[in-house]
């Protein structure tokens, strides 16, 4: 049996507001390292509820979540924040770039902030990164100035630039038209085989869904057994 | 750290015209924190100078004044009764402070000491042809009056060595020479309080800024005025006493009156109502500073809450990407900060220029002869205040907002897209 990066046990999740509602129930699974996984599901399944838990930054749920073997149960803010800059990667669905910056900086950032190589390497680890996605004419533009698909590929060259356990995305090609959708696909396709990069991404689009390793199909809250 | 400092640089620049605006309520703010505290000191010391400076931080005299101890009371046959005396008198009439001599010697050796002179108080009348005026000569160690009180500065004409260069010389206040009508190198006549007659010659003018004064004192050497009083060279009347620290003048006095068994008056005593004064001017200045400040902390405060409105989405991407709601608070911290330090130092450089500004105003009062442009303070403890006061205030104004920005949920921000 392979590595095991992520766990979720029994995860249960309810928003009071103003009655309460069961958005998560009883969520089971692991993923593996070097798959690709998708998570699909009708909208309002709960899809994105379950992947801001998963990314540590949503805290206020019951059950377990182990990311690396480590359950992330009493961690402290600045503990998850850590976790979360060295070991998952996000892209989300509207892609979230720092205006105030390049999309060099903005891919750089995360990398500074956990300051394990120097400026100078990082800076050309993420020319590496922009190279790969075919992007690097825009390197040195204003975040403000790309277009949707080179946002969401500046977003994946900043989820990969700490050499991340996962990357998660919330519909990252929702976004985007055909050809873009294909472009980001690809990209994704290619660091799994590649690189062997893990990657969980939640979409509703079921032919991008089709093409992946395994897929895991939720409804009303609920992971559907195949 | 650095890339706290580089987040913070980049969130500033953005948004430079708001940060622009709240530096510069900073750099007014401080700007007239230091005017305003340097014009008003200088004022104060200027006003506090025309009696501080001309009066000894502790003199010692000898009053006159009953005995406390009656003969009864020290009588043992009636030690245990109660003893009423009824119109007590003073039992000698003398004001002379006797060793005089080693007493200014062992005050000399005292290191809380400055310096200390001698001086001898003489009522007289001033005749005027068939006038007489009321005044006094003051009898001083020209050198030592000189050097502890400046009497140079206040001398218009003349000069205070003519005193002792010159046998039989006075210097009047100018109040008292126009109403004698007395010009320099004129004779006066005085009558003493005994009916001895004396002519003395006029060497200069002085005025004390004080117009009162002026009408009755004069001054003239220590051996003049013993001559004048048919006293011997060691008649004095008064010890004058000024310390390196002036805020130990009641105890020194205390002490002093004890070891040398005569009256003590130390300055605060005596001039009580100037300190009031000052003390009210400084705490204005102070406040209207204050004021000006915790404006401009608003400003900033204003200014901060709204950037921080405006980039509830770079937090939230910020966060998600692993910095911490402790870094956040940093970065807004040191942008709140900049401003302070920016604003604040321009502040300062502004306050500066402004007091040479008044400096230069001219300023010009017919009893204040030495003063020629309105009075500054230029004292660095209002710079030092000023910087702290506007490094307080902004870190203050930040504090809020920046912990409401670290508090910032990314799920809610992300969610809500
Ligand atoms: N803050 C919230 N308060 C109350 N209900 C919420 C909140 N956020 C999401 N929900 C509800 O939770 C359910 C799941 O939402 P979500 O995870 O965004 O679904 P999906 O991503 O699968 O479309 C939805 O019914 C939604 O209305
Ligand atoms: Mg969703």
């Amino acid at each position: 049996m392979s590595e095991v990066v992520l766990e979720a046990r029994k995860i249960f999740k309810d928003f009071k507001d103003p009655i309460i509602i069961h958005v998560l129930k009883d969520i089971n699974f692991t993923i593996n390292k070097g798959e690709f996984v998708s998570v699909i599901g009708r909208s309002g399944c709960g899809k994105s509820t379950l992947l801001y838990i998963l990314s540590t930054m949503d805290t206020d749920f019951e059950g377990e979540l182990l990311i690396d073997g480590q359950s992330m149960k009493n961690k402290k803010e600045g503990e998850l924040a850590k976790i979360r800059n060295e070991k998952i990667g996000f892209v989300f669905q509207f892609h979230y770039l720092l205006n105030e910056f390049s999309a060099l900086q903005n891919v750089m950032l995360p990398g500074l902030k956990l300051g394990k190589y120097s400026d100078e390497e990082i800076e050309y680890k993420a020319m590496q990164h922009i190279k790969k996605m075919n992007i690097e004419k825009i390197a040195l533009k204003n975040a403000y100035q790309l277009s949707g698909g080179e946002k969401q590929r500046v977003a994946i060259a900043r989820a990969l630039i700490n050499d991340p356990l996962i990357i998660m995305g919330d519909e990252p090609t929702g976004n985007l038209d055909k050809k873009n959708g294909d472009i980001v696909f690809n990209i994704f396709k290619e660091l799994t085989e590649e690189f062997n990069q893990t990657l969980l991404i939640v979409t509703h689009d079921t032919e991008f869904a089709e093409k992946t390793h395994r897929i895991i199909e939720m409804e009303d809250g609920r992971i559907l057994k195949k | 750290m650095k890339l706290i400092f580089k987040i913070a640089k980049s969130l500033l620049l953005a948004r430079l015209k708001q940060t622009t605006v709240a530096a510069i309520g900073v750099t007014f703010s401080i700007t007239m924190f230091i005017a305003l505290l340097g014009f008003m000191t200088g004022l104060n010391d200027l006003l506090d100078g025309l009696i501080l400076n001309r009066t000894a931080h502790v003199r010692l005299f000898k009053e006159i004044k009953p005995s406390e101890n009656q003969p009864i009371d020290i009588s043992k046959k009636y030690l245990a009764s109660y003893n009423f005396v009824s119109s007590v008198k003073s039992g000698s009439n003398r004001k002379e402070i006797f060793n005089s001599g080693p007493i200014i010697n062992a005050i000399k050796k005292d290191n809380r000491v400055l310096g200390v002179g001698p001086k001898i108080i003489a009522p007289v009348f001033f005749n005027d042809g068939a006038i007489e005026i009321n005044g006094s000569i003051n009898g001083i160690d020209v050198d030592v009056e000189s050097k502890l009180f400046f009497f140079d500065d206040y001398i218009t004409s003349g000069k205070s060595a003519s005193l002792k260069n010159v046998s039989n010389s006075i210097i009047l206040g100018k109040g008292l020479a126009d109403k004698l009508l007395a010009n320099i190198g004129d004779v006066v006549v005085v009558t003493t309080a005994q009916g001895e007659r004396f002519s003395l010659k006029v060497v200069g003018y002085f005025q004390s800024g004080i117009m009162e004064l002026d009408k009755v004192q004069s001054y003239a050497s220590i051996a003049t005025t013993q001559k004048l009083l048919g006293k011997s060279n060691n008649y004095i009347t008064d010890i004058q006493i000024k310390l390196k620290n002036i805020e130990r003048a009641p105890a020194v006095a205390k002490e002093y009156a004890n070891i040398f068994q005569v009256d003590a008056e130390d300055i605060q005593t005596a001039n009580a109502q100037f300190e009031t004064g000052s003390n009210v001017r400084n705490i204005i200045s102070y406040a209207v500073g204050i004021t000006l400040l915790v404006v401009a902390g608003f400003g900033i405060y204003n200014i901060l809450n709204m950037m921080i409105f405006e980039k509830m989405d770079s937090i939230a991407i910020l966060k998600a990407t692993g910095f911490s709601g402790k870094d956040v608070k940093q970065i807004f911290t040191v942008i709140a900060l900049s401003i302070g330090i920016v604003g604040g130092l321009f502040g300062l450089l502004f306050g500066f220029f402004l007091s040479l500004g008044i400096d230069q105003i001219p300023f010009k009062t017919a009893s204040l002869p030495t003063v020629k442009t309105y009075p500054i303070n230029y004292s660095a403890v209002f710079y030092i205040i000023g910087g702290i006061f506007s490094l307080i205030t902004t870190y203050l104004a930040g504090y809020f907002p920046a912990k409401k920005a670290s508090k910032i949920d990314p799920v809610e921000i992300i969610r809500g897209k």
